[in-house]
């Protein structure tokens, strides 16, 4: 497929590692030349210099005969003009528009119909929806959510005094006393799509299927003590602070943010009513002691600097704050911080990188395409949502009569309302969600293609 | 560096390449030209034994690769490329020296059609169409075609720019499509259609023999200039020699050009700067000589003969291809010094020919013009353009290190040819210099049109082959094989 994308800063560029790595005919727009150059020694793209919003500027890139335009630059307004400008010269064109500013949100859905555009994407949002899952259940690391929530998958540590400890992997249901199955496992930083005779180790993180249901017990049964998050401190008071603050302060739960610029701490005490708004810098010791944060049940690191974020978080570790969640906003080798304790890591930019390779995917394959893709394990592998059809083969046919590709595994099927751990003698019909995982440089478009 | 990914693309090249020899074979089979059938089998098993040990060694090798393995990969593949390439002349017996065989087949790689035989016509046809093909394979570049031919799934596309960046002639390298192979398949493409044209124009029109229409079209498009008879182009009818003018003309052009023409985007073609430069210097070339050989020669003594001489002979030496119609070295002073100037210039980036390139002496002339400015009016802040958008300062560093790499080149070398026993003349060394490191071919004096490089020593052939190597793939990747900091890890 032809994709433009607009806008080459931390989105942009994420986006043409995913992107080009699954072969489609990429041409990003930017006015820095000298991003552009950085990005075409790395990936097989095209560029153009210039504003996207000009027209001059979008035909040399292309948008006559391209499929899909993404827009990814600092600005809303230019984004949305971007994509009205491109919609209006090749009314078939798909638009992305990222739209992050808080008082554009509220209207999104009318501008996608007045616009044209196919999808608005707001990573700082999705990273605040995302927080706001795991404070659920503050004893995983990560969770995902599949099959309109009866597939979970979850991340999990394995120290050195957890009852998974040395576990064969066939064994673990009885153990848990939880229907359960663990899909991939990361050890000292690599992936693997474990086999049943598989060993855990201390320092192992898996990731693990189960059903909505059974998550609670899960938790209960492999000793993680968790408390119900009731007050939680969040430092930064940036665009993803307004979003979870906002909907923390819906369900009930005390949020205190500390915000170092006065200006803004004074605008966000505006916006986000119910809020104890602290102007103070996080980095400083005496702050952070003054406002209590080693009595948080949740202290939530969002500043600007990732640096600092897992400084913070590090720290909040120690003063023995129940659950950390750290916000990276570049990312780039979250295996660098797998050793440390910073808790749940989450990255805006992966969340929205997620959901625009699901859509690129869609629009790529009519038929049989993928329902929702999340990379898991540091991004190293695919946890993707299939829908079985009429089409698909191998249908009524137990797994064991079945040979998959290899490093495939069917995780979970979802069947109505029903979640179904599949084993030998689970067959797949029409009408059910799979969730399959698969190493992250195997792509799986369709269904059929896991079939040996 | 990726030593083991390296060695492996250098195992697609050797393959490739026993490929491309295959014609050659069946043409001397065609024959039953013993010799040169025994070379050719011998140089392709060679090959094929490499490449198959290469392949074998390199199974695992892991897909990193960046700008230094990129220009490494480049100039090594040329080497390995001609080594190989240069076997069916010296197994067949006809060019027993392997020093000569290696200048010979460098000298077709690098387009630049060179020679050290005062008699072609002895190698018979398969070795003479081998000679010829290796213009056409070397014109576009044997790693752009690797780089159209490989399977690839998405996810080794990353080694592919370093390669088509060391491999592309011009100061900036541009894709046409987003993706690397498109490109380099719409490349190949475009070079085909043109060359078929010219030999079915060469043939249908020019009334010239097949062989020698394949062969002389290979030369044109890969702005080579080996011709296939001692005569060179002097014995073709003046229709085929008109035609060849104008395609040798026509791959002095950036390909881009005819992209942007079948994409109908003629305002790109026409506000080229690159392209309205060269075909200026190319007409007042032409007009120059004209007026300055009008009576002087046999040839020349009315208006027509000159012009059809004089367009031929500019052609062929702004382009880099280096065919002849007439021994220009009996032409006057003027006209050979302006041919001698031709040769610094260049055919335009892009194109399958050689020198200093238009684009980058226009750049030089406007970055010179701006500093003499900028002593008038220290303070004024002026932007270089070309063809209405911003030249990038760096670009314009990058055109000024090779001119001054090209200048030492140019120097270093013209002291160590001096240095030849058979003692030639100061011309004869300067041209013979100028002539292969721009890959043209004939100089003047003893190396003229119709002499040949022969009479050097071993040591000097050697020389000019890397010149020529250096040449063709602009001095970088050639120039980094020399330095230790290239081998040091880290």
């Amino acid at each position: 497929m032809k994709i433009i994308i607009a806008g080459d800063g931390k989105v942009g560029n994420l986006l043409t590692k995913q992107l080009s790595a699954e072969g489609h005919d990429l041409t990003l727009i930017d006015t820095r030349p000298e991003a552009l150059e950085s990005t075409i020694q790395r990936y097989d793209v095209m560029s153009v210099t210039g504003n996207c919003a000009s027209m001059a500027i979008l035909r040399s890139a292309g948008v006559m005969d391209a499929d899909l335009l993404i827009t990814a630059t600092g600005a809303d307004e230019l984004n949305l003009l971007c994509c009205m400008t491109a919609h209006g010269m090749n009314p078939k064109i798909h638009t992305i528009a990222r739209i992050r500013t808080p008082a554009y949100v509220d209207s999104v859905f009318e501008m996608r119909k007045m616009f044209a555009l196919s999808m608005v994407i707001n990573p700082e949002r999705s990273a605040a929806q995302e927080i706001v899952r795991l404070l659920r259940y503050p004893g995983f690391l990560m969770r995902d959510t599949f099959a309109n929530g009866i597939v979970e998958i979850v991340e999990l540590r394995v120290d050195d005094n957890s009852i998974l400890k040395d576990q064969k992997l066939m064994d673990l249901s009885e153990v848990t006393h939880c229907k359960i199955l663990v899909a991939a496992v990361v050890r000292e930083g690599k992936p693997i799509i474990p086999a049943g005779d598989f060993i855990l180790r201390a320092g192992d993180r898996i990731f693990v299927t189960a059903s909505g249901s059974t998550l609670s017990a899960l938790l209960k049964n492999i000793g993680i003590q968790t408390t119900r998050i009731r007050n939680v401190v969040v430092a930064g008071g940036g665009r993803c602070a307004y979003y979870l603050a906002t909907s923390l302060i819906r369900e009930g739960i005390h949020v205190k943010i500390i915000e170092i610029d006065e200006k803004r701490c004074d605008h966000i005490a505006e916006i986000i009513p119910g809020a104890t708004i602290v102007h103070g810098d996080v980095s400083k010791k005496e702050v952070l002691e003054q406002e209590h944060v080693s009595e948080a049940d949740a202290f939530i690191t969002m500043t600007g600097l990732d640096e600092l974020n897992v400084i913070l978080s590090l720290y909040a570790g120690t003063l023995g704050v129940p659950k950390v969640i750290t916000k990276l906003g570049r990312g780039e080798n979250p295996e660098l911080l797998d050793k440390l304790a910073v808790g749940s890591m989450v990255s805006p930019k992966d969340l929205c990188a997620n959901s625009i390779v699901t859509y690129v995917r869609a629009m790529d394959n009519q038929v049989g395409a993928a329902r929702s893709v999340h990379k898991i394990a540091d991004g190293q592998v695919e946890a993707v949502e299939f829908v079985a059809e009429a089409g698909t083969k191998n249908l009524g046919r137990p797994l064991r009569d079945i040979s998959l590709k290899k490093n495939i595994l069917i995780a979970s099927i979802a069947r109505g309302r029903e979640h179904i751990l599949p084993n030998g003698d689970t067959t797949i019909e029409a009408g059910d969600k799979v969730v399959l995982v698969s190493p992250a440089d195997n792509v799986i478009l369709n269904l059929n293609d896991i079939f040996a | 560096m990726n030593y083991k990914i390296m060695v492996r693309i250098q195992a697609w090249i050797l393959l490739i390449e026993a490929a491309f020899m295959l014609p050659a074979l069946l043409i001397a089979l065609g024959e039953s030209d013993g010799p040169a059938i025994r070379g050719f089998v011998a140089a392709i098993a060679a090959g094929l034994i490499a490449a198959g040990l290469m392949a074998f060694f390199t199974r695992h090798a892991q897909r990193r690769f960046y700008a230094r393995e990129g220009l490494v990969c480049t100039g090594f593949a040329w080497i390995v490329l001609s080594l190989v390439g240069a076997i069916p002349f010296t197994v067949s017996g006809r060019m027993p020296n392997y020093i000569d065989a290696f200048f010979e087949i460098v000298s077709g790689f690098t387009t630049t059609g060179a020679s050290v035989l005062s008699d072609v016509e002895m190698l018979g046809h398969g070795l003479l169409y081998w000679r010829s093909f290796s213009h056409w394979v070397g014109g576009m570049g044997v790693l752009v075609f690797f780089l159209a031919v490989i399977p690839t799934n998405g996810k080794n596309d990353g080694y592919m720019l370093h390669i088509l960046r060391a491999e592309s002639p011009g100061p900036s390298v541009s894709k046409m499509v987003p993706k690397m192979r498109s490109t380099a398949i719409i490349l190949y493409k475009m070079y085909c259609a043109l060359t078929v044209l010219d030999i079915l124009l060469l043939i249908v029109i020019g009334r010239m023999p097949v062989f020698d229409a394949f062969c002389i079209a290979f030369g044109t498009a890969g702005t080579g200039g080996f011709a296939v008879l001692n005569s060179g182009c002097a014995t073709y009818t003046g229709a085929a020699q008109t035609i060849t003018t104008i395609f040798m003309l026509l791959f002095g052009v950036n390909f881009s050009m005819y992209y942007y023409l079948l994409m109908k985007q003629l305002k790109n073609v026409f506000g080229d700067e690159e392209l309205r430069l060269y075909l200026g210097i190319v007409l007042l070339a032409i007009v120059a000589i004209t007026v300055n050989v009008l009576g002087r020669t046999i040839d020349t003594e009315n208006l027509a003969g000159s012009i059809h001489h004089a367009a031929f002979q500019v052609a062929s030496i702004v382009t880099t291809t280096g065919y002849s119609t007439v021994d220009f070295d009996l032409w006057p002073s003027l006209s050979k010094a302006i041919l001698l100037c031709l040769m610094f210039v260049g055919a335009s980036a892009g194109s399958t020919g050689g020198g200093i390139k238009v684009s980058r002496v226009l750049l030089l002339f406007k970055s010179v013009q701006r500093n003499l400015h900028q002593t008038f009016h220290p303070n004024e802040v002026r932007i270089i353009r070309m063809s209405g958008s911003r030249v990038p300062e760096q670009t314009l560093a990058n055109v000024n290190s090779y001119l001054a790499a090209y200048v030492l080149i140019v120097v270093v070398s013209f002291l160590l040819v001096s240095a030849d026993r058979a003692n030639f003349s100061l011309t004869t060394n300067f041209s013979a210099i100028m002539a292969t490191f721009n890959n043209i071919g004939p100089g003047f004096d003893a190396v003229g049109a119709t002499q040949n490089y022969g009479a050097y020593s071993n040591f000097s052939k050697i020389i000019m082959s890397v010149d020529m190597l250096a040449g063709r793939l602009e001095i970088l990747p050639i120039l980094a094989l020399f330095v230790p900091a290239t081998y040091r890890r880290g």
